[in-house]
């Protein structure tokens, strides 16, 4: 049982269920799943659908953050990839043909990628800091965007790509098929190579690392193209969701939510160890937070000071120090009467 | 809730009342027992050194002591009142501060600024600096440290941080302080001006803990020892009273005439016919080193001794790729080679250990296993992961081979102590097959018994094969592991002798060109 509550993710985990909990105990149909033409509805599929595009940033995120970096350009790298991927399909001569979108969510993924290397190429070549480096492009990517869609919102029709943020496949929301893969991808790439290892190890001591000949510039710089991509890959479904490119309001604050994400997913912001998993469980008390808000009806213009405020509550709930502060609370108030106390109670082991 | 609870004992006369009793304590970490009902008594006035063992138990009784780590058993009484510290600020204020090894200052404030900050004098509610500079420099000038206290603390050397810390440890009257490993980077002078300095302190009442590995200074500065061993209590001893063949005893739990056998690797000879296994002619980087010559044969350990500064670390980082050389080449076996990163020159089969164990060595968070596979790792690329089964057996081996306690792969490298460290190091660099291995200070700040696991295993692989550089500021170790020296000064070589015709005296008199002279040189009993 203690092994149980002293695994990283048993905070995140409880987090969240408490958020299910809460739903299901407010709104009677929260939990419900019903099979409608084969596919599966309901508030949670809801949940786990709309969180795409934040679960894929949030995993590039993750990475960069292990190598002791951050990315603030994902959300801009949304807004271009959407915007490329748009402007191919409105001037394509077939919008509606498979060909024609595949060739868009391509063309949308590679210049995240591309714009990923940038980012890669500041840090890990000029040795800009990461905070600074990816600024830039978090303040000129939307302008990139602007341009690229000639500085309006580009709509498009085009069944193929309505289907990705809306499709369903074997009964489940294709977006979540798309960012379950991603998942499982990075996962696999990360702990089945070597990957996740020489990364957390240039995280924790880059220097130490180097040292035992890890080459860290290709692994930090693998991890700010890896961001980019799916950052790019996002900005489609967020295209595919609303059926335009918006360059202004693609993406916007989900670095931070997604920074939000990797935290309450354990993940330290100074870098080393991640969790794929802690970071999966930390988008999806975001967005179930998010649903939770709009369920209840907090007015629109107060809704950001509740999330902050329930994010601000979970946080501290995980926070390691606020334990052990009401561990030690609790030892001092058995502790000090002076005949009694010859053995202290450490009854909140400090998990190293 | 036990009233037959024993009240404090019948208290002697009070000036032989200890400051501190630490009575049976114990603490448990995660799977280790650290501490196993030890009892350390301070009393006012005299130099109580803690010896023990890396890993025996040392940090973490002070740690106790200070509030950084809870008890979980036994009793902690100062000034004859029991205490629970929550927290280092209630052992502060209960007059114990600490200095550590690792010197806990800003440096970028100034040296007025470390030593008041916390409890700088207030004038309406802001800051008077210039009453808390005028204060520093009152504390500095008791200290005999006649600094500006306006000037940048980072504008200092270590030995005057380490006074400036022991100031600020002070300022606050401290009736306890416990100097962990306070001379394990000061040089011969700088030790004299410390002691001083402590000697003052215990003279106006002060209980000092005196933690350090030199056994010279330990003898030179204690009034009594507390040693420990794995976590337990071995004795306490008026220090005039114990014979240091038996302190080494106490502190190994095993006999001293082991150690000194251990083997005369220098004596070994070695093929020098063949082409050497790496030949470095002219090496060279600006500011760091002046051209040097070395050549490493199969088979061979090469000592390379200099005092700090020489320029020998300098020469063992060229040498690794850890810095890139401006001038000179580099030969393995033969063949010339650009050593420009680690990498390469781990591709080369050279493997360097560094001198800076915890900032350029193990990486803290990994686990035993982690580490022990990095460098395999790191060579072969994260494309290609090592299987399950080879990484088990490569960990299994080096941790059985180099003897790493606690013999658990999954535990995290940081918390091991700094011997085990060593070794976890050491595995890892064997494990990539290096031809050559450069070992800078391998031995630097760990136990003896560590010490002497790690020289043995230089020598058998030597004897096996390896070639290896070999640095040390210990001479005997140099001495007794290597077959020929290069003696550098002044960041140049100054001569090179075969160990057999030479002895530490001969080696000090090239190394410092004053004949006798041993400033620097650190001597340690083994």
């Amino acid at each position: 049982m203690a092994g149980v509550v002293r695994h990283r993710l048993f905070w995140p985990v409880v987090s969240l269920l408490a958020l299910v909990v809460v739903n299901a105990a407010a709104r009677p149909g929260f939990v419900r799943v019903t099979v409608r033409d084969g596919h599966l509805y309901g508030a949670l599929v809801d949940i786990l659908r709309q969180s795409a595009p934040l679960m894929m940033v949030a995993l590039g995120m993750t990475l960069v953050i292990a190598t002791r970096g951050i990315d603030l350009s994902v959300g801009a790298v949304m807004a271009v990839s959407g915007a490329v991927a748009l402007t191919l399909i409105d001037r394509s001569a077939d919008p509606g043909a498979v060909g024609t979108v595949l060739v868009a969510i391509a063309a949308g993924v590679g210049i995240g990628v591309v714009l990923g290397m940038w980012n890669g190429f500041l840090v890990t070549v000029l040795r800009v800091q990461p905070i600074v480096a990816t600024l830039v492009l978090m303040l000129a990517g939307r302008g990139v965007a602007l341009l690229v869609t000639g500085g309006f919102i580009t709509t498009v029709t085009s069944p193929p790509l309505k289907f990705v943020a809306s499709g369903y496949v074997f009964g489940l929301p294709f977006a979540l098929w798309l960012s379950a893969t991603a998942v499982a991808v990075v996962a696999v790439v990360q702990r089945r190579t070597a990957l996740g290892l020489l990364t957390e190890a240039v995280g924790i001591n880059p220097e130490a690392s180097r040292l035992a000949g890890v080459r860290s510039r290709g692994i930090v710089f693998t991890a700010y193209v890896a961001s980019g991509g799916l950052a790019g890959l996002a900005g489609i479904l967020y295209s595919s969701n609303i059926m335009a490119a918006d360059a202004n309001a693609a993406g916007e604050f989900i670095e931070l939510y997604a920074i939000v994400a990797v935290v309450l997913g354990r993940t330290s912001l100074l870098g080393g160890k991640f969790s794929i998993a802690g970071t999966a469980v930390g988008v999806l008390v975001i967005q179930t937070l998010q649903s939770t808000v709009l369920f209840l009806g907090v007015p629109s213009a107060q809704s950001p000071v509740f999330f902050a405020f329930v994010v601000a509550v979970v946080v501290l709930v995980q926070s390691p120090q606020l334990h052990r502060r009401l561990g030690r609370l609790s030892r001092r108030h058995r502790g000090p009467a002076p005949a009694t106390a010859q053995q202290p109670a450490r009854d909140m082991e400090v998990s190293a | 809730m036990n009233p037959a609870n024993p009240t404090a004992p019948a208290a002697p006369a009070v000036a032989a009342r200890p400051v501190v009793e630490m009575r049976g304590i114990t603490v448990r970490f995660p799977g280790v027992l650290a501490l196993d009902e030890v009892d350390l008594r301070l009393r006012r006035g005299e130099v109580h050194a803690l010896l023990g063992e890396n890993g025996a138990g040392k940090s973490t009784l002070v740690k106790a002591l200070t509030g950084v780590h809870g008890i979980d058993g036994g009793s902690i009484t100062v000034d004859g009142v029991e205490r629970t510290f929550a927290s280092t600020a209630d052992a502060q204020a209960a007059g114990i501060a600490t200095v550590y090894q690792e010197v806990n200052l800003c440096p970028n404030l100034s040296v007025g600024e470390n030593i008041t900050l916390g409890h700088e004098p207030r004038r309406r509610g802001l800051i008077d600096w210039r009453a808390a500079h005028e204060q520093a420099a009152g504390h500095l000038r008791r200290f005999g440290l006649d600094i500006d206290p306006r000037s940048a603390l980072s504008s200092h050397p270590l030995a005057v941080r380490q006074l400036v810390a022991i100031c600020r440890a002070m300022v606050l009257d401290a009736g306890v302080l416990i100097l962990d490993e306070p001379t394990s980077s000061l040089d011969r002078s700088e030790v004299e001006r410390l002691f001083a300095v402590v000697r003052d302190l215990r003279d106006q009442g002060v209980a000092i803990v005196f933690i350090s590995h030199f056994l010279d200074q330990v003898y030179e500065i204690s009034d009594r020892i507390t040693v420990l061993r794995n976590g337990r209590l071995v004795g306490e001893h008026v220090a005039a009273d114990l014979p240091r063949g038996e302190l080494v005893s106490a502190m190994i739990g095993r006999e001293l005439e082991e150690l000194e056998t251990i083997g005369r690797s220098a004596a070994r000879s070695v093929d020098r016919t063949t082409t050497p296994v790496l030949r470095a002619s002219g090496i060279a980087r600006s500011r760091a080193l002046e051209p040097v010559d070395v050549d490493v044969y199969a088979g061979e350990v090469v000592g390379l001794a200099g005092l700090l500064g020489s320029g020998r670390t300098e020469l063992a980082r060229l040498l690794a790729g850890a810095d890139a050389a401006d001038a000179g080449t580099v030969a393995v076996h033969g063949t010339p080679v650009r050593l420009t990163t680690p990498h390469r020159a781990l591709a080369r089969r050279i493997a360097f250990s560094s001198e800076d164990r915890r900032g350029e060595g193990v990486v803290g968070d990994l686990t035993v296993a982690e580490n022990i596979l990095l460098g395999l790792q790191a060579r072969r690329g994260w494309l290609r992961p090592i299987r399950r089964a080879e990484r088990a057996a490569v960990v299994a081996e080096y941790v059985s081979a180099l003897g790493v306690r606690p013999a658990d792969p999954d535990m995290l490298v940081r918390n091991l102590s700094g011997g085990n460290q060593q070794k976890v190091l050491l595995g890892r660099w064997l494990a990539t097959a290096p031809e050559l291995l450069i070992l800078d200070e391998p031995t630097r700040g760990i136990d003896v018994g560590a010490k002497a696991d790690i020289q043995r295993k230089v020598a058998d692989l030597a004897e096996k094969g390896l070639s290896v550089l070999f640095i040390s500021s210990e001479l005997e170790e140099v001495l007794r592991l290597a077959q020929r020296i290069v003696i550098l000064r002044d960041r140049r070589r100054v001569g090179e002798v075969e160990s057999r015709e030479t002895d530490l005296d001969g080696l000090v008199g090239v190394m410092a060109q004053t004949p006798g002279a041993t400033a620097g040189v650190t001597r340690e009993v083994l």
